[in-house]
């Protein structure tokens, strides 16, 4: 079998983000380059935050999938140009809030919701932008705590960055 | 001191006062006045740890030999670490924990504001995406100044107490050591002596904000930079090296 680009990127769209199993790491924007090498590939992944404890996890498993149609894998950890949430693919921003996570709202938009507390994040549950923010730190590095005034339920909101 | 082994030190003292700062919210991992606040320093402490990671591998290249990241973090003697005295102060209450936490956040900020034009790739690579990061953690610190400033007696009082004392610490971030404006000499790094002036209206005016009042002080506690440290270090070390001293080589 010849290695293309497009079946190592067919493969990579099985390996999600453990802290979000609904999003691909290409949803994520996390892959920024795939190399093809004599005998092996080469990926070049990025950090959403340089803490992600996902990150080790998401390296082995990218050539664990690899592997398992035979194809030998190096992954690199760049860290330039940095992560934004602006990588995050349309249709991964459905698939978080479908998951109940709300996605990144635009810079300045972030700003007054974290801010000024402006009422504009939109509830997972009941799509009501009557919404407070609880905490600007929530389960994991990349989300803040938000709770729905209207039907009282708390979710997740996905920080820009 | 040659060209190598300076940027190595200069690694060091970045990711020493990470480390350092990071380790001290992880004792709060669990411990936090609520849900909110903990889950809030346990996340800064990950990004911190994170940070301290980027720092390290890129010594232990610098380095050779056998160092790797863990061998740096864990394997030096207390007068090795070039931590500012500041990042060592203990948790006591939830103000000297903001209030350090302000008073580093708002120096580390305008550092990495300079470390992003470094001509080390990999130091403003490091900057680039640490950056973003602190600027939250910043804005977390200097919210809460404000709120138990502005907020009743009690948690004025208390964050008053805190910040007199730290205070006389904070000076040492901007007194910069020779390893410092070596660094800034050849380009790779940035002398903290030219961050002071606005370090303090900074710091003076969230502080005014916060309907604190501001002790006038000259001096500053120091040494932290030079492998001075005080007694909190040693316990800290204690806490951190046990496995590895215990347990050479040992890993997950």
């Amino acid at each position: 079998m010849t290695i293309t680009k497009e079946t190592v990127e067919e493969i990579l769209w099985l390996v999600s983000d453990p802290e979000i199993p609904v999003l691909s790491i290409m949803d994520m924007g996390i892959v920024r380059k795939i190399e093809l090498a004599e005998d092996h590939v080469i990926i070049t992944i990025t950090p959403t935050y340089s803490g992600c404890p996902a990150m080790d996890e998401i390296s082995s498993d990218i050539k664990k999938k690899l592997k398992n149609h035979d194809i030998d894998a190096k992954v690199i950890s760049v860290l330039s140009p940095a992560w934004t949430t602006d990588w995050i693919t349309a249709n991964g921003r459905e698939k978080l809030e479908k998951y109940g996570i709300a996605p990144p709202l635009s810079h300045t938009a972030d700003k007054r919701a974290l801010l000024d507390n402006e009422r504009i994040v939109k509830c997972t549950n009941c799509g009501s932008t009557n919404t407070v923010m609880v905490s600007q730190f929530g389960s994991t590095a990349c989300k803040a705590l938000f709770k729905c005034e209207d039907c009282l339920e708390p979710f997740d909101y996905f920080k820009c960055l | 001191m040659t060209e190598k082994e300076n940027l190595y030190q200069y690694l060091l003292l970045l990711g020493d006062h990470v480390m350092i700062l990071g380790h001290r919210l992880s004792e709060l991992c669990g411990h936090g006045p609520s849900l909110e606040t903990d889950i809030a320093l346990t996340n800064i402490s990950l990004d911190l740890y994170g940070q301290t990671r980027t720092y390290f591998q890129y010594a232990a290249s610098i380095k050779g030999e056998d160092a790797t990241e863990d061998s740096i973090a864990f394997l030096r003697y207390s007068n090795e670490y070039r931590s500012s005295l500041l990042v060592e102060q203990p948790n006591e209450d939830f103000a000297y924990v903001i209030g350090r936490q302000f008073l580093f956040d708002s120096y580390h900020l305008l550092l990495l504001e300079k470390l992003v034009d470094s001509n080390d790739e990999n130091i403003a690579a490091i900057a680039r995406k640490s950056i973003k990061e602190v600027r939250y953690h910043l804005r977390f610190s200097s919210e809460w100044v404000k709120r138990l400033g502005d907020g009743t007696q009690e948690s004025h009082d208390k964050i008053q107490k805190a910040i007199d004392y730290l205070l006389a610490y904070a000076g040492e971030l901007t007194t910069s050591v020779d390893l410092e404006k070596e660094a800034a000499k050849a380009g790779y790094g940035f002398d903290p002596e030219q961050l002071k002036e606005t370090y303090w209206q900074n710091v003076k005016e969230t502080l005014a904000e916060a309907t604190l009042s501001i002790p006038e002080i000259d001096w500053s506690h120091s040494g932290g930079k030079s492998g001075i440290h005080s007694e909190h270090f040693g316990y800290i070390l204690a806490d951190l090296q046990y496995m590895q001293r215990a347990y050479p080589d040992m890993a997950w």
